[in-house]
């Protein structure tokens, strides 16, 4: 009997192996680039996901926590010669005591309101970004950010970067898995569906929220300060209004509430400008045509439309057996 | 010029771009008490108005009049086929869906906008000239004159519809209890369309009489339909006036704060004000509160 | 037990709830009863931090929990079910009923990411006991089926095995047996009693008169926000005031 528990264990087993031996199938090949930033999209749109797909509140500013990883790591890195991997770690301190701070007052808020109020925000530190530019350099952006490195491993090629960022992504899936299925994922899923039952149930909705919406953006900044030190040069362009309706679109393409989804939302996305680079312009039409079809005709996502393809082919192959056991 | 001049200036700036959010925010206000939904795409319709107006001009070369009627009614068009398309069959979903939905069409109008259009910025022609107005030191274009008075007829066409007409009477019944007005033999389904038909026409209004002074583009429509988010969160949902006064207090403060304050930071005030407001007092500083009942 | 003391409840114009007093006693069932529009669940609201009342006060267990938030009245041993049955629809049967076992264990956002020893140990608990109050209650075929499917009866006897989770010391229940069939309702009957057995208060808010009588120790009569009578079965159905509410009213 394979149950529950060991098909998932062996299903993320199976996904580990397919990322850690990919490089070799791909030697040389650009792809091995794209999947570097499919892995650092995959880690936000996971976070993302946790707090919308999980927790059910909308945010349509998660590109600024993104953001402040990327230029507290940027910044300091540039110009103080302090190891990077601490900055990172600062960075997602500070990222995680901002989301905590308004984490209180904006995650009152319900529906719209709260989509408004993470919309302005992500403005508003969009707006910071682009105009403090003693710091960030404004619009022209801040270079000479430097790579990561162990000791003399340095991460400044695809193949290094590839490992570097999916060790991270794995990590932040597994963690991620682990937690929807523990008590605090099933008190996350009790407040998107019912959140007076939840609280009535002894779960602290109004705490909880704000937990977990932290942990979303030590996440993201964590991936902008990867994101930092491998491009070596960030823009506010990258953080702004339109990479949150990105982040937005992947989560929903892939599936609400399901974290391989969150993986195939991030890799659809990332790949699609790259499909697509003879028609450049069509990709925010096609972001508003994927968010407006999924939601009307697989709300679950693609991952719940690869289970039901899965589901189907599963009875058919039962029915199979049945017929020729009768026969 | 003089500082009094000086402030006359950003006055007046203020409040002619205060009239375009509350009539943004009207647009939102309208679908919102009929639906309930936020209709994330209204800053698109905003920005159809005058995209449109443009291209039937400089392509079409109609006469002025003709391409802003035309505008219009595209724009109305558009508001409709999108609550047929996209809402209608979406009634019962749940709000986050409905969100993601609006927000969807909001990408995809301006993706499209961005592929027929491209990327640059164009002019409308002032309506009636550019020729300046000199008034206490300060500058009034006429077409200032023309935001003013565009808002100020909306507003008290809006007033005498919902409060005097059988069709606007039945919009507001739908909105205090759909199943209640349904009963009673109002057309929920019509009301609704009407309803987007409204607001997309207004803010395409909106975005026509702006464009003369502010340019238009094809990503003109977030950050008006975030502000005109704004004035209506300010002023509150349920009254007309109040949208106005929300709209009005914006964009006061707003160049307020961008003369006396800092210039580059001037959309991030809009944001702080919805902010502070959703914080603490998120029905709006000129409505009543509510009670919710379970 | 639980004790209610010059609750009033003022909505705006509308007096919902004025100068209600009552106790309950321990290990017994008390029914609320009362024409609509009388209070109760405006009254439930208001004992289970939903609401606050506009003056009075609330006891449980003699502890003053007025103004307790809804959150820690669970871990208390307060619960409640809703009128509308208020299912984790998403959710399978028995991840439902693990919720109810929120407030009985303890592992945070850490322990469960890391999966913590402690946490796989306190995970097979939750699974054990939730299992338990699935058979306790009927439900235990169904614990594998997503919430939202479930028939409407079974919905409510998953509202219950979930309170039951959360091991409380008082269950309120809105209209458990509304939307019941007479055979649900006579099963339904016997889970209360069983329940109360177990040591647990019950206070229900019902319409459904049989029922009320049939297994209420105590009834409390609410009319027009006001409290009319309390007694047994017997003594409020004498009670021509009671008599004149209902057939009087409207």
């Amino acid at each position: 009997m394979i149950t529950e528990k060991k098909r998932q264990i062996f299903i993320f087993l199976i996904f580990t192996a397919a990322v850690l031996s990919a490089p070799f199938f791909l030697k040389g090949n650009y792809l091995l680039n794209v999947l570097v930033f499919v892995g650092i999209n995959t880690m936000l749109a996971v976070a993302l996901n946790l707090l919308l797909g999980y927790a059910g509140q909308i945010s349509l500013g998660h590109a600024a926590f993104f953001g402040m990883g990327a230029y507290i790591s940027g910044i300091i890195t540039a110009r103080f010669p302090v190891d990077p991997f601490l900055v990172m770690i600062l960075a997602a301190l500070c990222s995680g005591a901002l989301a905590f701070v308004i984490g209180f007052p904006i995650l009152k808020l319900k529906g719209h309101y709260l989509a408004m109020a993470t919309l302005g925000f992500g403005i508003i530190m969009y707006i910071i970004f682009n105009e403090t530019v003693e710091l960030t350099g404004g619009p022209s952006g801040l270079s000479g950010i430097p790579s990561l490195h162990i000791g003399s491993l340095i991460f400044d090629n695809d193949l290094n970067n590839y490992y570097l960022v999916w060790t991270f992504t794995l990590a932040v899936m597994l963690l991620s898995i682990n937690l929807s299925q523990s008590r605090i994922g099933r008190a996350l899923r009790a407040i998107h569906d019912s959140e007076v039952a939840a609280r009535v149930m002894g779960v602290n909705a109004r705490i909880l929220k704000v937990q977990i919406f932290t942990v979303s953006a030590v996440i993201s900044a964590v991936a902008g300060s990867l994101y930092a030190h491998i491009m070596t040069f960030i823009a506010p362009a990258s953080f702004g209004f339109n990479f949150s309706v990105e982040l937005l679109t992947m989560v929903v393409v892939g599936g609400l509430g399901s974290i391989y989804g969150s993986f195939l939302g991030a890799a659809i996305l990332t790949m699609l400008p790259e499909l697509l680079r003879v028609f450049q312009n069509l990709d925010i039409v096609i972001y508003g045509l994927m968010l407006i079809l999924m939601t009307m005709f697989m709300p679950g996502g693609l991952i719940s439309g690869i289970g039901a393809i899965a589901e189907f082919v599963a009875a058919r192959i039962r029915k199979r057996k049945d017929d020729h056991a009768q026969a | 010029m003089d500082s009094f001049g000086q402030l006359f200036q950003y006055v007046l700036s203020g409040l002619s771009n205060g009239a375009i959010y509350a009539l943004i925010g009207f647009g939102f206000a309208i679908i919102y008490n009929s639906t309930g939904i936020i209709n994330f795409a209204q800053g698109e319709f905003v920005m159809l108005g005058g995209m449109l107006t443009v291209f039937f001009l400089a392509v079409f070369k109609l006469p002025l009049a003709a391409a802003i009627i035309l505008a219009i009614i595209i724009s109305t068009i558009v508001g409709v086929s999108f609550e047929r398309l996209a809402i209608r069959p979406l009634k019962n979903a749940s709000p986050l869906s409905l969100i993601i939905i609006t927000i969807g069409a909001s990408i995809f109008m301006r993706g499209a906008a961005m592929l027929i259009w491209g990327k640059d910025t164009y002019a409308l022609p002032a309506f009636s000239g550019s020729d300046p107005l000199y008034i206490a030191g300060a500058t009034i274009l006429p077409q200032h004159l023309w935001i003013l008075g565009v808002t100020v007829l909306i507003i008290i066409g809006s007033r005498i519809f919902f409060n005097y007409s059988i069709a606007g009477k039945a919009m507001r019944a739908c909105s205090y209890n759909p199943l209640a007005a349904g009963l009673v033999g109002i057309n929920v389904k019509n009301m609704v369309m009407l309803s987007f038909a409204i607001s997309s026409a207004i803010g395409s209004m909106a975005g026509i009489i702006i464009a003369p002074l502010t340019m238009t583009s094809y990503d003109v429509g977030i950050m008006l339909g975030l502000k005109g988010f704004c004035a209506v969160i300010i002023g509150g949902m349920s009254s007309g006036l109040g949208t106005l006064m929300g709209g009005l207090l914006l964009g006061l403060l707003e160049s307020l704060g961008a003369g006396f304050i800092s210039a580059s930071y001037k959309d991030a005030i809009a944001f702080i004000i919805l902010l502070l407001i959703l914080f603490i007092r998120p029905e709006g500083l000129f409505s009543k509160k509510e009670t919710e009942r379970f | 037990m639980l004790r209610l003391n010059g609750v009033t409840k003022v909505f705006g114009g509308l007096t919902a709830l004025e100068d209600v007093s009552f106790s309950v006693t321990g290990e017994s069932i008390t029914g609320v009863i009362g024409p609509n529009g009388a209070g109760k669940t405006t009254l439930f609201n208001i004992v289970t931090g939903l609401y606050t009342q506009t003056s009075g006060e609330v006891y449980l267990g003699g502890k003053n929990i007025s103004f307790f938030n809804t959150e820690s009245l669970a871990g208390l041993g307060l619960v409640r079910t809703f009128q509308n049955v208020e299912l984790f629809g998403q959710m399978t049967v028995l991840e439902n009923v693990m919720v109810g076992l929120h407030t009985g264990s303890k592992s945070g956002i850490f322990s469960c990411a890391f999966k913590l020893p402690r946490q796989i140990k306190e995970e097979k608990y939750i699974r054990k006991m939730s299992l338990e109050w699935l058979e306790f209650t009927g439900m235990a075929d169904h614990a594998d089926m997503k919430a939202g499917n479930l028939p409407f009866g079974k919905g409510r006897l998953l509202e219950i095995s979930r309170a039951l989770a959360a091991k409380p010391r008082v269950i309120l229940m809105d209209e458990p047996a509304a939307g019941l069939n007479s055979r649900e309702t006579t099963e339904l009957a016997l889970l209360i009693r069983k329940i109360r057995k177990t040591g647990i208060t019950i206070v229900l808010v019902e319409h459904d008169m049989d029922l009320v009588m049939d297994i209420c120790d105590s009834i409390v009569v609410l009319n027009l926000g006001k409290k009319l009578a309390q007694g047994t079965p017997r003594e409020i159905q004498e009670n021509p005031s009671v008599i004149a509410a209902y057939l009087g009213e409207g």
